[in-house]
């Protein structure tokens, strides 16, 4: 069948400002955008910008707005895109972050979040067995969080990021941190604690669900973010002392 | 700009982040890689990584070793082999003990499960010796590495192409790279560099592989007068999913699936009664192709079509749930049916390359058939061949492959660049970096490059895939030779430099190309079938003539060809049956 993408393009290093290029396609309706994307980069538009690497939902690379949603290219069938009135499916790059070029935007500010909470292993006691023993709802526990791919659909579709406080940490950092938080053999809670325990930390979070919406890996964000406020709370709370959510 | 490290690391999946880890300890490291590193390809492996930890039942590294080389028909090096299994059981502890999230047992131990080709006792019976985080092992090990790195302030230089490697004579010192965001060439002068590139499965129409999977490190090398290793055993998985190529990991089986023809017959009964569906992948393979041409797939017309089915059916839903959760999503997604209801449609998918840069077990790359050495030059990963997997590797092999290698080769680096210097640069560093995009760049001229691709990866996926002949890969080598020479002509319009991802595309194109030229000549220059490699003309396997590595040279337009021998120290060469 035919369809169309209406495309928003922009290259800093020539365009005043973005704009949108109409592209007409011929695919099956059970491929993936990302093919459509393909064919128009390879036979319509070489110049067209854009990232992909797996194809299959994996690797995070190619997360856009599509329709005004939040969506990875390779894990959206045209089928599912297709709008009714026949009106074009309109792509445009993540929200929240600097369009570097085209659907190519910069990801240093929210990888700069992610390393912000330590988001790796903390455990400094000397490993008695030859694995660290955990039971299997220890490790069910802190299971949703290791799915993330850090695509930053969620630090797009955040209405917070988007508007309320552009300095919030973002869902996605606050997953990484409760992946660990959570994990029974991990042992920098306190550490993490204060990463997260500030005015533009894990406050910021009203529970909006938009993250937990468009995740492409399902992982309830929101829920995550919540059960880890309050480990926060019980643990200032233990220590006769306040949350810093105030600037 | 001209960056100075002690040692450089081309790629950042798992075989690269292993090597930084070690390697940055105690000398100056960069990491370079063309992708952010946790969106290599090491995060799209599924289902697990083997070490004989023994945690469910009896298993010994002895065994282990012993199923990789009757897995590799006997082509794999046996003390290597050896090395790979001894060590791949520390390797898991300290992924687990730096923070892996495994599968449990009820003790609270590291679960393990079955896999093609790995058995108890020299191939009594299927072993459970895959260590996994459900479907998702190569994503867990990806992100704890690259947590690991970060840890450890591991520098990084993120969506750097490297496009040259600096060498003279036999010392390797640096490499030159693209960056995107800015389209500068930057020269990264070391006193080492390890390649770690990944796969090449883009040669393919239908693959398992990444777009970024293009073979960059081997192609580049191979350019500059350093040989690869049997090129020709390209692995094809026998569940991709229908027409996509998906992977659907060999887990599935290994949690009791059950490939089946058109007649809901359990198939693999006839070809491999002992084993049966976790055979070893070339068997599962080749099978698949036997039922589909004898007139028994779903569709029953033998055509490259049709496809078999993956019965995971009686597995139920909440072990599908708890251990393959990702398979589940990705037939969802891309199906539209849930497979604990319905089967899965499937066909095999060109998934490994067994071959690639031909390394010692220091991951030192070497010259020649006699051992000859480069100095400074190492490669690890699915880019190298040790040779752990011979002519067909067995599943979750990879992985253990990734850390055991990548750990020895971040070690030996680290070692070497204590006692050695950084030869000079000289001031032209960048010239034939500056060349090849010269050469690709500069107005709009010669065929489609996209044409060029396409061709390429159906006729690779149509003559020199599963089964091969002589007139087949004749034809395909001359063609390849003409497409080679179509590309020579391309040239793109535009040459701005910012995020110029079209021009990135066009050079892995040629890399393909090149690798592409290599694997159809040393397939057609290999006049038996062994793993792998399974050749109508030539359906046995022929010691006598061919228990060989192949080394191949490119040479401007021609292929040189020359060979290694096999270490066979510890078991004699045997037919291979399961
Ligand atoms: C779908 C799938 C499932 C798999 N499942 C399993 C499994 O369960 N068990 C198992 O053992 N194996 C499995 N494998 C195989 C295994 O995952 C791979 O062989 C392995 O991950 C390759 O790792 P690597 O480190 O060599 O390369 P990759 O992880 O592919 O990394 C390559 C790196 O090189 C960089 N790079 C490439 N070219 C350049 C360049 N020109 N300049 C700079 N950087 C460059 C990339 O950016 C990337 O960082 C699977 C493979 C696939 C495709
Ligand atoms: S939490 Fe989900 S949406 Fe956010 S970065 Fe991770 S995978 Fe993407
Ligand atoms: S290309 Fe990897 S997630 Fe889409």
């Amino acid at each position: 069948m035919q369809i169309t993408l209406e495309i928003q393009r922009y290259d800093p290093q020539k365009d005043k400002e973005a704009f949108f290029e109409k592209y007409d396609v011929e695919i099956n309706p059970n491929d993936r955008l990302l093919d459509a994307l393909m064919k128009v980069k390879q036979y319509i538009d070489p110049t067209l910008g854009f990232r992909k690497s797996c194809a299959h939902g994996v690797c995070g690379s190619d997360a856009m707005v599509v329709n005004g949603v939040e969506r990875l290219a390779c894990k959206t069938l045209i089928k599912d895109v297709i709008n009714k009135d026949g009106s074009p499916i309109k792509i445009e790059p993540l929200q929240t972050l600097p369009i570097q070029k085209d659907l190519m935007v910069d990801q240093s500010r929210f990888f700069e979040h992610y390393r912000q909470v330590k988001p790796y292993f903390i455990n400094k006691e000397p490993i008695k067995e030859k694995e660290r023993i955990q039971s299997q709802e220890e490790r069910e526990d802190f299971d949703d969080g290791t799915k993330c791919i850090l695509c930053a659909a969620c630090y797009s579709a955040c209405p917070v990021v988007r508007g309320i406080n552009p300095s919030f940490l973002g869902p996605a950092s606050i997953v990484q941190a409760e992946r660990f938080i959570d994990d029974s053999r991990d042992e920098g809670f306190e550490e993490r604690a204060s990463l997260l325990d500030f005015p533009d930390g894990i406050w910021p979070c009203q529970n909006f669900y938009q993250c937990t919406r468009v995740c492409p890996r399902h992982i309830k964000i929101t829920q995550l973010i919540n059960k880890t406020k309050e480990n926060i709370v019980k643990y200032r709370t233990s220590r006769g002392e306040k949350i810093h959510d105030l600037p | 700009m001209i960056h100075t490290f002690d040692a450089v690391i081309v790629g950042a999946g798992g075989a690269g982040l292993y090597a930084a880890l070690e390697a940055s300890q105690t000398t100056k490291t960069a990491v370079i890689s063309k992708l952010y590193p946790i969106r290599s390809h090491t995060g799209a492996a599924q289902g697990g990584i083997s070490a004989s930890l023994g945690n469910i039942e009896e298993d010994k590294p002895e065994w282990h070793a012993f199923d990789t080389v009757k897995g590799g028909d006997y082509l794999t090096d046996q003390d290597a082999a050896l090395i790979l299994a001894e060590e791949a059981v520390q390797a898991v502890y300290d992924l687990e003990n730096r923070g892996l999230p495994f599968n449990r047992t009820p003790e609270g131990r590291i679960d393990q499960r079955r896999f093609g080709g790995h058995t108890r006792n020299f191939g009594e019976s299927a072993v459970r010796r895959a260590c996994y985080a459900a479907d998702r092992t190569g994503h867990m090990i990806l992100q704890t590495l690259y947590q690991q790195c970060i840890k450890n302030n591991v520098t990084f230089f993120d969506e750097f192409h490297v496009i040259d490697v600096l060498l003279k004579e036999q010392r390797c010192f640096g490499v030159v790279a693209l960056e995107l965001r800015t389209g500068e060439i930057h020269v990264f002068h070391s006193k080492a560099v390890l390649f770690a590139t990944g796969g090449t499965g883009r040669m393919f129409r239908i693959t398992s592989n990444a777009y970024a999977n293009t073979g960059d490190g081997p192609a580049l090398l191979l350019n500059k007068g350093v040989p690869l290793e049997d090129m020709e055993f390209y692995q094809f998985h026998p569940t991709g999913i229908k027409g996509m190529g998906i992977l659907i990991t060999e887990g599935v089986r290994g949690e009791g699936g059950i490939l089946r023809n058109r007649d809901g017959e359990r198939f693999m009964e006839r070809y491999t009664p002992t084993l049966l569906d976790l055979a070893p992948r070339d068997i599962v393979a080749r099978s698949i192709v036997q039922e589909i041409r004898e007139g028994r797939g779903i569709r029953g017309d033998a055509t490259i079509e049709d496809f078999v089915h993956l019965d995971a059916t009686h597995l139920g839903k909440d072990t599908i749930e708890a251990k393959l959760p990702d398979i589940a999503d990705f037939c969802r997604t891309y199906l539209g049916i849930d497979p604990a209801e319905n089967p899965i449609p499937v066909q095999p998918t060109a998934h490994y390359a067994m071959g690639g840069i031909p390394t010692d077990i220091y991951g030192r790359v070497l010259k020649n058939g006699e051992g000859h050495l480069y100095e400074g030059l190492y490669a690890a990963g699915e880019c190298a061949c040790v040779s752990v997997h011979g002519a067909n590797r067995l599943g979750t092999n990879s992985l253990v492959d990734l850390i055991v290698f990548g750990r020895r080769a971040g070690q030996n680096i680290a070692q070497f660049v204590q006692g050695s210097d950084r030869i000079p640069l000289k001031k032209d560093s960048t010239r034939y970096a500056q060349e090849r995009i010269s050469a690709k760049t500069g107005g709009q001229s010669g065929p489609n490059p996209e044409d060029i691709r396409t061709e390429l990866q159906n006729l690779l996926m149509e003559k020199v895939g599963i089964y091969r002949n002589e007139q087949d890969m004749l034809e395909t080598v001359e063609r390849i030779r003409e497409l080679r020479q179509d590309y020579s002509q391309v040239k793109i319009a535009h040459n701005t430099s910012a995020f110029n991802t079209h021009l990135l595309d066009i050079l892995e194109l040629g890399n393909l190309l090149d690798l592409a030229y290599i694997f159809a000549f040393s397939a057609l220059n290999r006049k038996e079938s062994r793993g792998a490699h399974s050749r109508e003309d030539y359906p046995k396997r022929n010691d006598d003539e061919w228990l060989k590595h192949t080394l191949s040279w490119l040479e401007e337009d021609n292929i040189k060809i020359g060979y290694k021998s096999v270490d066979i120290s510890r078991w004699k060469p045997k037919p291979r049956k399961y």
